[in-house]
């Protein structure tokens, strides 16, 4: 119980404010950068830009939050920007399929008809 | 008078028609076609000579000199080229010799020609040499004069190499065209230089002779030290013309084209490079000649000598020749240095019988005439031998004076003619120049006379190794020699002419009546001027050529011929350095190759190759090699080209905060 | 103290999800962790109140949008299992180092700014309202989004005809 009481304690003197929402989204955005640099399956980087994106939302609303207690745009530009990577992925993903039935795979390193 | 343009624009027409349809065309049109256009010019330029000799004169009896037609080519401000037509006794002259000659060889060539590939291809390039000698001598300015002068040399450049795929026509062309061009430079730089002085390209000299305006200092300007100036300017400009004269011509040191030009067909030969173009040397001096008369005698000596080494050089290597196309094109060589030396003599411009001075310009151009004529003669009737044996050499001749009727008495008339013997053209042409000598200086006047002994000499020589001497019986079995009439017709006008000018000029000189002469016609200042023979002159001519023909005929008539062999035997040493010319070509070759080539052209090779190129080179690896080694940056991978964007973002960042 | 608590289980998901969802070999584990991630951030939007933002998260995001990637990645599948083009070690360090080093600037930055304000309390009824929202979404009026809402359905259109025609069978 000593332990728990400890914990207890502990979490109560932290106090959650607007530094550690803007520390978990930068957290959040380079993790994804970090996936983004590092995968070589052209839907593994997808998932990584979902990550950079949903930084970039909670940076939205907390700041919305933070600025306009009372107005809608931090609010409404998530919105946006949700609907927006939506039909990014739907986009990508139909060209993924595609690049999947020439090339029989999806790796980036292999994308590189234009190049020659 | 301005139906004279159509002397030059119906030629032009028909080679444009002729090369660009003779494709399409048959032999026989494309030759008529040709034919008459040149027919046609013809009769226009005997009507505009008629026209011109008959009209009235200026107030002091002189020809006038008419302009039917002129027109600014290229408006260069206060110096301008015009192209145009100028009419005066000397291009009157040569309108004729030009029209006839090629009249004689565009009919000639019919059977000469017979059956060669590129039949319309010929005839397209007999009408543009037509075309540009003629604008060569109606030149009204001396720039128009280049032009055609050049066009010249490519027409005479592409009828050499006529047969372009035997490498021997090909090499000829090529050395006649460089040969030519190179002595052209010195025409061009002597144009220039009387073109920036005297402000004007115009022939109509005297009133343009003043300074141009605003010309370098040391220059006096204003008409009365214009010709202190000429003293040092306008010899140099007319030596350097001359330079361009001497190379079509081919003079001495730059005739070495010629004897390689008879690789071209053989009426090519007898229009191009004996009777016509080779000639426009001597034109061009004429028409300089006032200059030279007056602003530049001093330098005329240049002119005799050349002209009297010429004349010899050529004569004794003709001796030698086995080739007749050789002999004929040395011959002519001699021939143009008479004509070069009759000018050069020439000291004053007044016409008259107390005027001795002035007979060299009128005897070079009869010489000019008559020389146009039998030359072409004796060229087209070595074309109907060589026709007739398909040989160039001696050697596949002899006694063929059986079969080739008609060719075997003009080639002897016209080799009479060029001997000087009396009644027949030569002997009045080469008279006067003889005499013109004498009276410029014994001593010259004594070489010509040997060197037209000479003459006569070669030419006999030629005569009997073609048509009397050892008959070369298994050759003519296989294949009879036999003329063609379409071929002798032109030869049998031509030694008309050469005939009929010699009986009438020759009964005019000695007096026996008072008509016209070719004295009346051109003089040097465009009065009457009547042939008179120096008697002791024109006895000692004669009795010589006589005599040197007699040499020939006893050396060489034979069936065998002991004092012929006698003679190699003696002297195989001079025999065989005339036959290789004295060794000319070779001399060039030396210089061009072992001394120019070897001692200047490649070392600027060596420069152009190590350090023009190797620079360029460096630069193109330079830029090679880096593009190399960065061109991983645009390896196309966009991860790596995220990874530098984020840290270019980030390095920003922390500049910023 | 429970805000507390919540937020730091959130946070746990997401960034333990979010490092499993980069560094997991098997593409379908990383759509599955990154669908965790999703609902962490949902949470959030909740936890401050924006319960619409946290249900459209939830409903496009984790609903829709995952869903697109199992299909697509059942549609791609057979091949990769694995990651077998895998990048060099050296390439990865150097990421790491790159990402370490972002994220610990801005830690740095946000840190020394002192955002020390509590957003976490509820908001009014009034602007959390989905009444207002719409209202203010479909108004022309001052702070009204009828434009860009309409810019965003025609792109939304745009879109579904676009990958249909890209990735249709020709």
């Amino acid at each position: 119980m000593d332990r728990l009481n400890d914990i207890i304690n502990i979490v109560s003197a932290i106090h959650v404010d607007m530094t550690w929402f803007l520390i978990l989204s930068a957290l959040m955005m380079f993790i994804g950068i970090y996936g983004f640099l590092t995968r070589r399956n052209t839907l593994a980087i997808l998932i990584s830009i979902e990550l950079m994106l949903n930084a970039a939302d909670i940076n939205f609303a907390a700041f919305n939050r933070l600025l306009f207690p009372d107005g809608q745009e931090g609010y409404i530009f998530t919105l946006f920007s949700i609907a927006i990577s939506a039909a990014e992925t739907a986009i990508a993903i139909a060209v993924m399929i595609n690049i999947y039935r020439n090339l029989k795979n999806n790796f980036v390193g292999n994308l590189d008809k234009l190049k020659w | 008078m301005e139906y004279t343009i159509l002397i030059l624009l119906l030629p032009f027409i028909s080679f444009l028609f002729l090369g660009l349809a003779g494709k399409w065309l048959s032999h026989r049109t494309s030759g008529l076609i040709g034919t008459t256009v040149l027919a046609v010019i013809t009769i226009l330029s005997y009507c505009t000579a008629y026209e011109y000799f008959t009209a009235d004169r200026c107030a002091d009896g002189a020809y006038a000199t008419l302009v039917p037609y002129n027109m600014t080519w290229l408006p260069l401000g206060h110096l301008n080229f015009d192209l145009g037509i100028l009419l005066d006794p000397i291009s009157v002259m040569m309108l004729i010799v030009i029209t006839t000659v090629s009249l004689m060889v565009h009919i000639y060539s019919f059977g000469y020609m017979r059956g060669e590939k590129g039949f319309q291809r010929y005839y397209a390039f007999l009408s543009l040499f037509t075309m540009s000698m003629l604008g060569l001598v109606v030149a009204t300015n001396i720039f128009q004069m280049y032009l055609f002068w050049e066009l010249v040399g490519v027409s005479s450049y592409l009828l050499i190499g006529f047969y372009y795929t035997l490498p021997a026509a090909v090499a000829a062309s090529k050395k006649a065209f460089i040969v030519t061009r190179f002595a052209d430079l010195g025409f061009l730089v002597g144009i220039l230089i009387f073109g920036y002085y005297t402000g004007s390209f115009s022939f109509d000299f005297v009133s343009n002779l003043q300074m141009a305006e605003g010309t370098t200092p040391f220059i006096p300007c204003g008409i009365d030290k214009a010709v202190a100036a000429g003293g040092f300017i306008l010899p140099t400009a007319l030596t350097l013309m001359f330079i361009g004269g001497a190379g079509k011509s081919a003079m001495f040191p730059l005739h070495i084209w010629l004897p390689d030009a008879m690789e071209g067909p053989t009426p090519v030969s007898a229009l191009i490079h004996a009777a016509t173009m080779v000639v426009a040397g001597v034109y061009q001096v004429a028409r300089l000649f006032p200059l030279w008369v007056t602003y530049a005698q001093d330098w005329m000596p240049v002119i005799i000598w050349v002209g009297v080494f010429t004349a010899f050089y050529a004569a004794s290597v003709a001796c030698a020749q086995s080739d007749i196309k050789r002999v004929l094109a040395f011959s002519t060589i001699s021939q143009i240095a008479f004509m070069m030396v009759a000018l050069g003599v020439c000291t004053e411009i007044t016409t008259g019988h107390e005027h001795a001075g002035s007979i060299g310009y009128m005897a070079s151009m009869f010489h000019l005439f008559t020389h146009a004529m039998f030359k072409a003669c004796l060229f087209l009737g070595a074309g109907c031998i060589i026709h007739a044996v398909h040989s160039n050499e001696m050697e596949a001749m002899g006694g063929l004076r059986k079969y080739l009727p008609v060719t075997h008495a003009t080639f002897l008339i016209s080799c009479l003619a060029i001997s000087g013997i009396p009644f027949f053209s030569g002997f009045s042409s080469k008279d006067e120049i003889i005499s013109a000598c004498m009276a410029y200086s014994p001593a010259v006047g004594y070489i010509m006379t040997a060197i037209a002994a000479m003459t006569a000499f070669y030419m006999f020589r030629l005569y009997y190794g073609i048509f009397w001497g050892t008959e070369n019986k298994a050759l003519h079995e296989k294949h009879t020699p036999h003329e063609e009439s379409i071929m002798t017709a032109p030869l049998v006008v031509l030694s008309i002419i050469t005939v009929g000018v010699g009986v009438y000029t020759t009964l005019a000189g000695f007096g026996l009546f008072e008509g016209y002469s070719f004295g009346s016609l051109i003089s040097a200042d465009g009065h009457d001027y009547r042939i008179h023979f120096d008697l002791s002159v024109a006895s000692l001519s004669t009795v010589i050529a006589i005599c040197s023909i007699a040499l020939a005929t006893y050396i060489f008539k034979g069936e065998t011929q002991p004092v012929a062999d006698r003679m190699y035997a003696a002297a195989p040493q001079l025999h065989r350095w005339a036959y290789k010319r004295f060794y000319m070509d070779e001399v060039y070759q030396f210089i061009t190759h072992r001394i120019i080539f070897a001692y200047v052209s490649r070392p600027i090779a060596w420069f152009d190759r190590h350090v023009i190129d190797g620079f360029f080179n460096f630069l193109a690896w330079g830029t090679h090699s880096l593009s190399y080694n960065i061109r991983t940056l645009q390896s196309g991978r966009v991860q790596q080209y995220a990874l530098v964007f984020l840290l270019g973002i980030l390095i920003l960042i922390l500049m910023i905060i | 103290m429970a805000q507390t608590i919540v937020f730091l289980v959130l946070a746990a998901i997401i960034l333990g999800c979010g490092i499993m969802a980069v560094t997991t070999k098997r593409i379908m584990r990383a759509a599955t962790y990154l669908m965790f991630v999703l609902f962490g951030t949902a949470g959030l939007y909740f936890l401050m109140g924006y319960t619409f933002l946290g249900s459209v998260q939830v409903m496009v995001y984790a609903g829709g949008v995952v869903v697109l990637y199992i299909f697509a990645l059942m549609l791609t599948g057979r091949q990769d299992k694995k990651e077998n083009h895998s990048v060099s070690l050296a390439k990865k360090f150097a990421a790491l180092l790159a990402a370490l080093y972002g994220a610990g600037l801005f830690m740095f930055a946000i840190i020394s700014h002192r955002f020390a304000e509590n957003i976490l309390t509820p908001p009014s009824e009034q602007t959390a309202s989905v009444k207002v929202l719409g209202e203010q979404l479909l108004s022309s009026g001052r702070f009204g989004y009828l434009l860009p809402f309409e810019i965003v359905s025609i792109l939304l259109l745009a879109c579904i005809i676009g990958s249909l025609i890209i990735a249709r069978k020709r």
